[in-house]
């Protein structure tokens, strides 16, 4: 048995990021830098959702070591 | 009708058929046992589960209904976004806790872990009923998604025999599902969301240069929102960001309390799936966004769907040729079976469970579990299929499903908060459920099922989703009830899991 939790599992501060990132809408309210004629309030949550998938494999390989993956 | 559209949509329907009494037989286990028949002996490893618990999420409802929201409302429809990556992160703390405490003590449901937990009968049976309850709607809802591609395929008849298409499909469903259980849908879903994947990727690079590219998609999708009756537009106004806020979280934390949902965590084969899962699962999420910009893609061809869940059969019909239009047309359908499957399955187990085991017949054997919520499967989709039918309005199912969004999130107290604390008294919890049930219901039905409530509170006026409302109303029932039932010397009851059933194995 191995405990999850102790001192690795402070690594699962960083997954409150994205809530506050993404939830935080006037921070991204805006039609301005456009990429590629796409308004700013739309790539930057695309690219939020990937950011979040990456934060999320931060964690688990931190904190998990993979899982022996 | 368009014939080679028809004939690509039959022959991918006919494979998933095949595919789906296949399953049966797939990783073989025995199944009148039912975490065989209901949980595919949870042992899926981490492509399967992803695809599984993907084609669970991202239902056909999910592919019709985010671009027409889109279509109707503009900007604030995109709190799917958010929604569907925070998500994620909740699920990667709490769901390998939960699959290796069902692991250790046996549970199917979370209405299993409240009985135990709590040592409370009404507190589970509070779980199992708004599950059952969440569920209905959600199953009706895929029917519509079928519906609606069926018309635009042309096979809305009229007289007695237009219904019959939609009849055959699902007994097709229900036959294999009774068969096979969660392996049936969780073969078919690779190859509806490799349909999926295709239409939507093909679709994002061919529209946007059709349409004279993204900037104009943008552009006259503004002008023309802004023009509409009700003017909305492309960017949210101040007066929305509350709510864009509390539906995207609200939603967050409610996805995973669906019993549909649980069942394909908890059919994987270890925590470790589940973790690299949440990692993988927001692709799906990306694919939700390009497929949501179909809602302006649509504006900007100049389409006037009649009804908003008509949006994007009507796009693909209008802008690809018939053979691709009958492809986009069969991810969509097959998209709605798998979700639909495993709704079906995932009910069947808390009223087999938690309703007959625990009320009906106790001594029940465990072969009798398993045919009992196979007949169970049965009657769900029957019931799902005579309510779409019957009513023969969207509306009601629409509703119905804007209420279910606010009973499922009642249950995340209880649940998310028991697998970390009992600090909660189990009357509490029921009591708080119980206001947070009564506020999910009361406010919808007085402001015309709109999904955002204005509540004035003193000088300023509140603009949140409903179901966070209520959540918020259920917390403070049951933080304030937990010490009045503990002064009071109201028994908590024993809890029956040990501090050793949470731990992983090494």
């Amino acid at each position: 048995m191995r405990r999850r939790g102790t001192r690795r599992s402070g690594w699962y501060w960083l997954l409150l990021v994205p809530y506050v990132v993404m939830l935080w809408a006037p921070s991204f309210n805006s039609m301005t830098p456009a990429l590629g004629g796409i308004p700013f309030f739309y790539w930057y949550q695309f690219v939020w959702i990937a950011l979040t998938a990456v934060i999320i494999w931060i964690v688990y390989r931190l904190a998990h070591g993979g899982d022996g993956a | 009708m368009s014939w080679p559209a028809i004939a690509v949509f039959l022959a991918l329907f006919a494979l998933v058929s095949v595919l789906g009494f296949l399953g049966a037989y797939w990783k073989r286990g025995n199944l009148e046992l039912l975490h065989e028949w209901a949980l595919g002996g949870r042992q899926f490893g981490s492509l399967i589960a992803w695809f599984l618990i993907g084609g669970d999420l991202y239902t056909a409802y999910t592919f019709v209904a985010v671009p027409g929201l889109v279509y109707g409302t503009g900007a604030l429809a995109f709190y799917a976004l958010p929604y569907t990556a925070i998500a994620f992160p909740l699920v990667f703390v709490f769901a390998p806790r939960f699959w290796t405490l069902a692991r250790n003590r046996g549970y199917i449901t979370y209405a299993d872990f409240a009985r135990e937990r709590y040592d409370s009968r009404s507190l589970s049976l509070a779980v199992a009923i708004t599950g059952i309850l969440a569920t209905m709607p959600y199953i009706a809802l895929q029917l519509i998604g079928i519906q609606v591609v069926l018309k635009a395929l042309g096979f809305a008849g009229s007289g007695p025999w237009q219904d019959l298409p939609i009849i055959i499909a699902f007994v097709i469903l229900a036959a294999y599902t009774y068969r096979g259980g969660l392996r049936a849908p969780a073969l078919v879903a690779f190859v509806k969301d490799t349909l999926i994947y295709l239409t939507v990727i093909v679709a994002a690079i061919v529209l946007p240069a059709k349409l004279g590219g993204w900037g104009h998609v943008f552009s006259a999708a503004q002008s023309a929102l802004a023009a509409r009756p009700t003017p909305s537009g492309i960017l949210l106004t101040p007066v929305q960001y509350s709510a864009f806020i509390t539906l995207a979280l609200g939603s967050a934390l409610a996805i995973f309390m669906y019993p549909h949902n649980i069942t394909g965590v908890l059919s994987a084969k270890s925590p470790a799936v589940i973790r690299r899962n949440t990692i993988a699962l927001p692709i799906y999420s990306l694919l939700l966004a390009v497929l949501a910009t179909f809602g302006y893609m649509a504006i900007a061809a100049g389409l006037k769907p009649a009804s908003s869940n008509e949006t994007v059969p009507q796009l693909l019909a209008a802008m690809f040729p018939p053979w691709f239009f009958g492809f986009g047309s069969a991810a969509i359908v097959i998209g709605a079976l798998v979700p639909a499957a495993i709704m079906s399955i995932a009910a069947a187990n808390l009223f087999t469970r938690n309703i007959y085991r625990e009320y009906i017949n106790p001594s029940c054997s465990a072969q009798r579990e398993s045919t009992n919520a196979k007949l169970a499967s049965l009657v769900i989709k029957l019931g799902a299929l005579v309510f779409v039918l019957g009513l023969r309005n969207i509306e009601y199912a629409i509703n119905f499903q804007l209420l279910a969004g606010g009973w499922i999130l009642q249950t995340f107290p209880t649940l998310i908060f028991g697998l970390y604390t009992r600090w909660f008294h189990r009357r509490a919890l029921l009591a708080g459920w119980l206001v947070g049930m009564a506020v999910a219901t009361y406010m919808p039905a007085t402001n015309g099922f709109h999904p955002v409530y204005a509540l004035a509170l003193g000088s300023s006026v509140l603009h949140w989703y409903v179901a966070f409302f209520a959540l918020v109303a259920n917390l403070i029932v049951a933080t304030l009830l937990t010490p009045v039932f503990d002064a009071i010397k109201v028994a908590r009851g024993a809890d029956k899991t040990q501090p050793a059933d949470y731990l992983e194995a090494a």
